[in-house]
């Protein structure tokens, strides 16, 4: 490659090149690299080389055979035969103005927007209340990692069983308490079945915003409360003007994270609803996997999903700038 | 980042590299050319049958056929969600197994893939089996699949709870709304059906579709809506509970079992679950029809066995062998009996019935049962969405039966 031909030239340029500075009296303003200098460059490039190699196979493929896919017509038969006719905006204009897709795009930002809240300020209360030192701070700090720890599908089918209108134990320990008279229907109520799978994800988020947010108190340095004490800032006032501004970058990733996790949940919903009752649970998640997975309308599958993708890559570049605005800070 | 662009042109061509990888890969599978004159020792097969005791009883009738067929076989079990996927992933990289199994609805989406060989090429015999049990196995008049034991739905009634209520099993729908009211008090449940926004949804709504002269390619019509009229009656007044939105049929049966439902619509494949409770007695008859001399239609359900096509014709003779053998009259029997399924030749089933009087019914209810590809073929998981989508819309009272029909049909 280009490495051998230039090689005569930067060893006419040895001695001056190793040099890193040059003065002022130096005649060419361009530096020739040494040889050395050169090696390090290949290596620093062979470093390089697992990573791109992961991220092609396992991240790009996928992606780009995800992006072609949705402009054909991909059916069962093409596992087969491999043909897959080319329809262009077909996919996209058939689920984009399909009666569903506006009740599940609502129910994406529901869904999306009462997770987020749910879980950031429940997971920020913990995390400042664990922030005290209390007998079994540790053990109850994991614990309540648990929910994270157990399989999704595991999750959902308990909860499932919870939220049961006739003998889930929600209903009969309000029904003991004499709070309600007859069971309420949390899964199969078209009002509230929403509710109870945004619940349902919340509990299943705290531990990921309490863990976060809980290293990013402890960041914060102690002398910074000490001194706002003295000038009078305690409780709310030193969360309100030392916490939040200091938490700050760390909350910002938190909840651009956080949103793209959510956009894609699908596991809960299935395990919990199906999607349903009367599609009022149904997510653009949900309704991409059931178009490819169950009616194998692979194409439109692919469509919704990219749709998503887009949705997620809007939170994505969020959430790069606010990383790189922290690692400023 | 400032010397980028010098290094740039090895950077591409490793990327470049790198992106044409998986197509090599990919490339890889597509090797099968194996000469089709050797003697074929070896057969695998792939179900869906991964729990027990199912899983034993289809090894043992594999196992005893590759004993008289002269080959050892090589069994997969998957779980029966993955099987689909499985199966396409397998067809587009060309390692398909020797003889496969499949759920009868899906039968038809995969032959029209061309991915499976007609029966007929190797001459199975498809002499005596129910109508149903063929058109679930027919694509385009061909044969492609035969199933040894299939079932279909009932309604199973508990016979103290009817005996305590004076209440005899319904055979009508009004006689059917009027039990369900009566056996309903307090923590139970007059009846329990699962209405979920599945495919089992739409399953175990095509009873009282079918024999009230639905069809399942127009939907929005007066048979259509009275059944789901009276699906929606019974959910409304109570007889059903609204969880049903939400049941699967292991948890209809569940509710059964704990004395929470009088009645439900299940399948016998709940049979021995049922039968560990020794103190529930137990009848099934057939799902009401609208008015008394309409005759009950079942949907069909079970797995039809295949020969793909994975080129090589020695081992595919052989895996028809494998098909004919699982057919036969005397396997048909044993793997019913144990597996509490009914037979599909009709040929057998009086024997059946009178072995069996707990699957009578079953068994009965088999020679009409139809198979839910029957008319649509591929279409049917399109069309079965919109079934469910209206039966779900309906029963939460979004909508009227007629306009949940309408609004699904133009869907």
């Amino acid at each position: 490659m280009s490495l051998a031909t230039d090689l005569p030239h930067s060893e006419g340029q040895a001695v001056g090149g190793a040099m890193k500075t040059h003065g002022p009296g130096t005649e060419k303003p361009v530096p020739r690299r040494s040889p050395r200098q050169r090696r390090e460059r290949v290596f620093q490039w062979l470093f390089l080389v697992p990573a791109v190699v992961y991220m092609t196979l396992f991240f790009g493929y996928p992606v780009v055979k995800n992006v072609v896919m949705s402009f054909q017509e991909y059916t069962t038969s093409t596992f087969f035969t491999g043909e897959a006719p080319w329809v262009g905006f077909t996919n996209y204009v058939t689920v984009l103005s399909s009666s569903l897709f506006s009740t599940s795009l609502l129910n994406t930002v529901l869904f999306t927007i009462g997770s987020i809240v749910g879980q950031f300020v429940i997971g920020l209360a913990l995390a400042i209340f664990f922030q005290r030192k209390f007998p079994l701070n540790g053990i109850l700090r994991s614990l309540l990692l648990l929910p994270w720890l157990l399989p999704l599908i595991v999750s959902s089918a308990v909860w499932r069983w919870i939220l049961d209108k006739d003998s889930g134990a929600l209903n009969r320990f309000l029904g003991d308490l004499g709070i309600i008279d007859t069971g309420i229907p949390w899964l199969t109520s078209t009002s509230l079945a929403l509710i109870a799978v945004v619940g349902v994800n919340i509990w299943i988020g705290i531990p990921f915003n309490l863990t976060i947010l809980y290293g990013g108190l402890q960041e914060i340095p102690d002398e910074l409360y000490e001194a706002g004490s003295l000038d009078g800032a305690t409780g709310w006032k030193a969360f309100r003007h030392i916490t939040w501004p200091m938490l700050r970058p760390v909350v910002s990733v938190v909840l651009v994270l956080g949103v793209v996790y959510t956009l894609k949940v699908l596991d809960i919903i299935l395990g919990l609803t199906n999607g349903g009752p009367a599609n009022s649970t149904q997510t653009i998640a949900t309704q991409s996997y059931n178009l490819s997975f169950h009616e194998f309308r692979f194409g439109e599958g692919a469509a919704l999903g990219n749709v998503l993708v887009i949705i997620s890559l809007v939170f994505a570049v969020l959430y790069l700038r606010a990383s790189r605005r922290a690692v400023d800070e | 980042m400032k010397s980028a662009q010098r290094t740039s042109r090895p950077l591409a061509v490793a990327v470049a590299a790198l992106v044409g990888l998986p197509l090599v890969v990919s490339g890889c599978g597509t090797s099968t050319a194996a000469s089709s004159s050797e003697a074929v020792t070896e057969l695998s097969v792939m179900d869906y049958y991964n729990n027990e005791p199912d899983k034993s009883f289809i090894g043992d009738a594999l196992t005893k056929c590759g004993t008289q067929l002269g080959v050892t076989v090589k069994r997969e079990t998957v779980p029966g969600k993955s099987l689909i996927s499985k199966v396409l992933q397998q067809s587009s990289s060309k390692t398909l197994p020797d003889v496969l199994m499949l759920d009868n609805p899906d039968l038809q989406q995969i032959a029209a893939t061309g991915a499976l060989a007609p029966l007929a090429d190797f001459k199975v015999s498809t002499e005596n089996f129910a109508e149903g049990v063929l058109s679930a196995g027919t694509y385009k008049d061909k044969v492609y699949g035969l199933a040894p034991t299939v079932n279909t739905i009932a309604l199973f009634y508990n016979k103290d709870i009817l005996a305590k209520a004076g209440v005899t099993p319904p055979t009508t729908w009004d006689e059917l709304k009027d039990a369900s009211a009566k056996l309903t008090s307090g923590d139970q449940y007059g009846l329990a059906f699962n209405a979920n926004p599945t495919y089992e949804g739409a399953w175990q709504f095509l009873p009282v579709m079918w024999s009230n002269g639905g069809d399942e390619k127009k939907i929005d019509t007066k048979e259509t809506e009275q059944a789901l009229q009276l699906w929606t009656d019974l959910v409304k007044s109570g007889s059903v509970s609204s969880s049903a939105l939400n049941w699967t049929q292991a948890d209809v049966k569940d509710q059964f079992l704990a004395g929470k439902a009088a009645m439900m619509v299940n399948g016998p494949w709940q049979i021995p679950a049922l039968d560990k409770q020794p103190t529930l007695q137990y009848g099934v008859v057939k799902i009401p029809v609208r008015e008394a001399g309409q005759t009950s239609v079942a949907p069909l359900g079970g797995e039809v066995w295949t020969v793909p096509q994975t080129g090589n014709k020695a081992r595919q003779v052989k895996a028809a062998e494998m098909v004919a053998c699982l057919n036969s009259d005397e396997n048909q029997l044993a793997m019913a009996t144990a597996r509490n399924t009914i037979p599909s030749k009709t040929t057998l089933s009086d024997k059946f019935a009178s072995d069996n009087p707990k699957l009578a019914t079953f068994t009965e209810l088999i020679k009409t049962a139809r198979a839910r590809t029957g008319q649509l073929g591929e279409e049917w998981p399109a069309q079965a969405t919109k079934i469910y989508t209206a039966i779900q819309s309906s029963l939460t009272g979004n909508a009227s039966p007629a306009d949940a029909l309408k609004q699904a049909q133009g869907q």
